[in-house]
């Protein structure tokens, strides 16, 4: 193939990458914000989601593209509802010290995968995509369902910025990420945000494995895929910092792509974690996190 | 009646003995009808799993068939199954824990060679049989040791020998070959390779993908547009998206001849939306998936035993693709246990270098409900046994026999000798 193609191709493939991460790790991104929590059990959400479509596309009769709809609110909003009971339950008992935190949710990220796969089961369960459409150019073909995967990754995001940045409760969410005792002092509800914020985050977490599930299938381990790169883009971008995630999204998925596709997926995934070590020693806290 | 009030002493020792000996009599029929137990290595969960649910079904089958049929040696049997998460040390001590804990008489099914290679010497140390299902060459290529033995199905060296001649005769001699980058890929990389070109062909690429992969489409542009024949072979739960991913990435544009193994397609139907493009490929097939119209006479009991449709599927749940190329290994591996244990009149752990001795003196398997995949030869030097392959096209998005190759176009020189070494 010449080079043309061959980098438009390798383009193509990270930007799909991105728009999976930049979901991802927004939600990562946003919980250890506001929160202070890493979440190990990230993953998860995101497997739960494409699980979940599956469970909706196999209950719900009729064109594909109806029960993708359906599973595109579902999924989310059960996730979002079992992550804030997780909350409620277990990270709010903690008083969300970051320590006891990281084990808990090691602990829920095995709770989660071995539940599901006692009642899901061991197999890749395959989900139909919306429509299939295949562009078709000169030197190849591409699945447009994965340049849709791609539109409504931007969609959601813009969606997510404009929630952060121009509605009341981004404003709070925002207080609390900036000073969590001035927030209290000022009437909010601290851990109605904090329940509401990882609710959110592993709502974000399970669109991105609803939207990606026609193009993998749905299984068990799946949720370890995007946990490692999900946090070297969080690394990176700054913890906290959503433009920075963003930014760090685009960058890892896209050289994703293109250091796969001429050399090999292996040395993509040696560089970017090299990159998390180089910026850990020089820029601790990310390209745009603010100085702790 | 002054005798049994008033017993003598010859009377009394002579009840008491009586007495002994019924109080022992159920222990000794109880030891004689002991099942025989069977562990059984099962990828229940992990990337095999699709092949564990079905060896698990087809060694149930297989078993009942045994079991109503007398068992082996006047005792029945018994599988214990032990699920191994198709990881390579969780294998090891799974072989463990059914040799030490369970007491299993032996050991059998496993199938990832991965696995194969990380249980094996553990069974070596227990000195315990281990009857794997595996299709690697590790077996026959004396990697392993003299208690591993593969006497279900033909390794993949022999398979790939018995296909290359065909391939380069009817579809092209400039091979790309895509492949699992593991032991089982490998095998296929180094012994393709050396096939075609001793068919005056060329494998002129390579491209290993980890068999853990999820995404496939950055690996396809390193395939030469000069090629005339793409082969591949995946494994693992991805692979659906891997041959969606190569139908997307052709498109309707022009497109090399494909050769796949069926490996890249078990347990999925052919006929799921997106593999329209695979109308017209060929695929390697051990055993048939749809039923060939001159399928052997016992093709239809075995498939009612182990509940598969004449499309492959299960009788149950039409969408339940069976492995149907890889699962008869196990129903023929139990076979063979049985005729082993009865060459060797097996009672016993004691008697287990008895019976790799009875298996190593093994050599015609012919057809029959034992092997319904096809008659085999078994070669006590190498553990491994050889049998036919087929060649299938997809047509009308069904898999159609095309072709069948006989066991001298598998044939290699033997690489070792098992029979030398020491227990």
């Amino acid at each position: 193939m010449a080079f043309g193609p061959f980098l438009l191709l390798a383009l193509m493939e990270g930007l799909v990458t991105s728009a999976v991460l930049a979901l991802a790790a927004a939600g990562l991104s946003l919980v250890f914000g506001v929160m202070r929590v890493v979440n190990v059990a990230h993953g998860e959400f995101y497997m739960l989601g494409a699980v979940l479509a599956w469970a909706v596309s196999a209950v719900v009769p009729g064109p594909p593209a109806v029960a993708f709809v359906l599973a595109l609110i579902i999924a989310p909003f059960l996730v979002a509802a079992f992550a804030a009971a997780a909350d409620g339950l277990i990270l709010k008992r903690l008083n969300y010290d970051p320590e006891a935190t990281i084990v808990a949710t090691i602990g829920l990220l095995y709770m989660i995968q071995q539940a599901t796969l006692s009642l899901y089961g061991p197999n890749a369960n395959p989900v139909q995509a919306p429509f299939e459409w295949r562009i078709q150019l000169p030197w190849f073909g591409y699945s447009g369902y994965k340049l849709f995967v791609v539109v409504a990754a931007c969609l959601v995001l813009v969606a997510l910025w404009s929630f952060l940045s121009r509605t009341k409760a981004g404003l709070i969410m925002r207080a609390t990420q900036i000073d969590r005792t001035t927030a209290r002092a000022f009437g909010i509800n601290v851990d109605r945000v904090y329940m509401g914020t990882f609710a959110l985050g592993a709502g974000l977490a399970a669109l991105a494995g609803v939207l990606i599930v026609p193009i993998q299938q749905a299984h068990y381990l799946m949720g370890g895929d995007p946990l490692l790169l999900s946090f070297i883009v969080v690394i990176i971008g700054g913890l906290g910092s959503l433009r920075g995630t963003l930014v760090a999204a685009l960058f890892i998925g896209l050289s994703d792509g293109v250091i796969s596709m001429f050399f090999t997926p292996t040395l993509a995934k040696i560089l970017a974690t090299l990159l998390v070590a180089m910026v850990l020693v020089f820029r601790p806290q990310g390209l745009f996190g603010a100085k702790a | 009646m002054t005798r049994l009030l008033h017993p003598t002493r010859r009377g009394l020792l002579l009840a008491g003995g009586a007495g002994v000996l019924t109080a022992a009599l159920p222990g000794y029929v109880g030891a004689q009808a002991a099942p025989i137990k069977v562990g059984f290595q099962l990828h229940r969960t992990g990337i095999g799993a699709s092949y564990g649910r079905w060896y698990e079904r087809t060694a149930q089958a297989a078993l009942k068939v045994i079991n109503d049929g007398g068992g082996i040696n006047g005792r029945p049997v018994e599988i214990l199954f032990e699920d191994d998460a198709t990881d390579p040390k969780r294998g090891a001590e799974v072989v463990d824990k059914l040799t030490q804990s369970d007491g299993c008489d032996l050991v059998m099914g496993t199938l990832f060679s991965h696995v194969v290679i990380g249980s094996a010497p553990r069974a070596g140390e227990l000195k315990v049989p281990y009857l794997v299902c595996s299709e690697g060459y590790h077996v026959a290529s004396g990697m392993l040791n003299r208690w591993t033995l593969q006497p279900g199905i033909t390794d993949v060296r022999s398979q790939i020998s018995a296909m290359a001649p065909w391939v380069s005769a009817n579809l092209g001699k400039k091979v790309t070959m895509i492949f699992p980058d593991f032991a089982f890929g490998h095998d296929h990389r180094d012994f393709f390779t050396a096939a075609m070109q001793a068919q005056g062909g060329e494998v002129i690429a390579q491209i290993a993908i980890p068999p853990t992969e999820t995404s496939f489409t950055r690996y396809f542009p390193q395939i030469p547009a000069e090629t005339e024949v793409l082969y591949h072979v995946m494994v693992g739960p991805a692979v659906l998206t891997f041959v969606k991913e190569l139908g997307e990435f052709y498109g309707s544009g022009a497109k090399p001849q494909i050769f796949g193994f069926i490996d890249s397609l078990e347990a999925v139907d052919t006929a799921t939306p997106g593999l329209e493009f695979l109308e017209g490929t060929h695929f390697w097939e051990a055993h048939n998936r749809v039923k060939p119209a001159d399928a052997g006479e016992h093709e239809a009991a075995y498939r009612t035993a182990v509940g598969v449709d004449d499309n492959g599927a299960s009788v149950s749940d039409a969408a339940d693709i069976a492995t149907y190329s890889h699962m008869f290994s196990t129903w023929e591996t139990l076979f063979a246990i049985k005729a082993g244990m009865e060459a060797s009149g097996y009672a016993g752990p004691a008697d287990r270098q008895k019976f790799v001795e009875a298996m190593e003196a093994m050599t015609d398997l012919p057809y029959g409900i034992e092997r319904p995949q096809g008659a085999k030869v078994f070669n006590g030097k190498t553990h491994q046994v050889f049998g036919t392959q087929n060649i299938s096209q997809v047509q009308g998005g069904k898999l159609v026999r095309v072709h069948q190759t006989s066991l001298a176009d598998g044939a290699y020189e033997d690489a070792v000798d098992y029979t030398t070494m020491s227990f």
